[in-house]
């Protein structure tokens, strides 16, 4: 069987606007919270958790979470497209990546909600 | 006055007769004469002619010349040999296939610059005289029809040493949004739609070792990014 070149998935411009975009929010987060965890009173584990009491902070801070996985997902999936050559490989990893970053989100919700 | 002399260092590989490349020292006496490094190489063929290069128009329109120069990809005939640490290191174009000596294969290069149809694509009928162009218009030409497919940016990129047969290339992508930026070219949907691709396009990482080693000191890493531009105001 001949083996051609195939090329065309038409995406690829979403997800540069989303690495960028991703980028963008993690260094706004984490200067803002990097603030706030300096104000703190006392670097006691009361106060941490103290922090994530809130709603808005638990919402952004989980946008902060997702955020950061769809960033991963973005440049893991670059490396597989620069150094892994066969197709059957990629999709493989493919699917174990997202499996692993999906699972990541589902704990980190589950880690900031018990706080 | 004592004659300059110069050391070499050449990668050699001849594949009717050597089973591998290697590299092979030489010290050459030049002439006064001589300045760019393709002078050096013109007078060692004269002693040697085994050694194989491409040449032609000896100063910096061609692009024939192209080779790796102590490290770094540029055109010979540009390159001041006094300038030059030595020995000098000179080995073919990265990532092509080597015909012999310094001579690549520039087959997948070629196959990427036609891919983005490097031509003017216009079907309405010609106006009596031209189709004019304001000097603005024109002006965004600049700094993109100068290319002269020497291949050392695309030969430069990381990306392209990847997936040489599928990510365009700097020189490609140069050439594409020259057809892009021209007003009088009426497919630039179809050339959009062409390079949205994770491959054609963004293997693109903004590495810019195209603008560093570029012999013409063209800009294709901006040239990219206007593409990329061209792409987001379409999209959102």
């Amino acid at each position: 069987m001949v083996k051609r070149i195939v090329v065309g998935a038409h995406y690829g411009l979403r997800d540069w606007i989303a690495q960028r975009a991703t980028a963008v929010f993690m260094v706004i987060f984490t200067i803002l919270f990097a603030v706030a965890a300096l104000r703190l009173p006392e670097m006691t584990h009361e106060a941490w958790s103290g922090l994530f009491r809130g709603g808005v902070m638990r919402f952004f801070t989980f946008l902060f979470f997702l955020a950061l996985f769809y960033h991963a997902w973005i440049g893991v999936r670059d490396i597989f497209m620069d150094y892994i050559n066969p197709a059957g490989v990629r999709l493989v990893l493919h699917v174990v990546t997202i499996f692993v970053l999906v699972g990541y989100a589902g704990w980190a919700a589950q880690i900031l909600w018990r706080l | 006055m004592s004659k300059r002399t110069v050391k070499l260092k050449m990668y050699r590989y001849d594949p009717d007769k050597d089973d591998k490349p290697y590299m092979q020292d030489y010290t050459l006496e030049l002439e006064p004469s001589d300045k760019k490094l393709l002078d050096a190489l013109v007078r060692l063929k004269s002693k040697d002619d085994t050694l194989s290069f491409r040449r032609s128009c000896r100063e910096g329109v061609c692009g024939s010349d192209a080779m790796n120069i102590n490290g770094k990809n540029g055109l010979a005939c540009l390159t001041d040999i006094d300038g030059l640490p030595q020995p000098i290191v000179l080995r073919p174009l990265p990532g092509l296939p080597v015909i012999r000596d310094l001579i690549v294969d520039m087959t997948q290069f070629f196959k990427q610059y036609h891919s983005i149809k490097p031509y003017l694509i216009n079907d309405t009928p010609l106006p009596d005289r031209e189709r004019l162009q304001s000097p603005e218009e024109r002006e965004e030409l600049n700094g993109l029809y100068e290319c002269i497919l020497c291949a050392c940016c695309s030969t430069s990129c990381p990306s392209f040493w990847w997936n040489p047969d599928k990510f365009v290339g700097p020189a490609g992508l140069l050439a594409a949004y020259r057809f892009l930026a021209d007003t009088r070219d009426e497919a630039t949907t179809e050339r959009l739609d062409n390079l949205e691709d994770p491959y054609r396009l963004f293997r693109c990482h903004s590495i810019m070792n195209c603008v560093d080693v570029c012999p013409k000191s063209l800009n294709p890493t901006r040239a990219i990014g206007k593409i990329k531009d061209m792409m987001v105001s379409r999209a959102v």
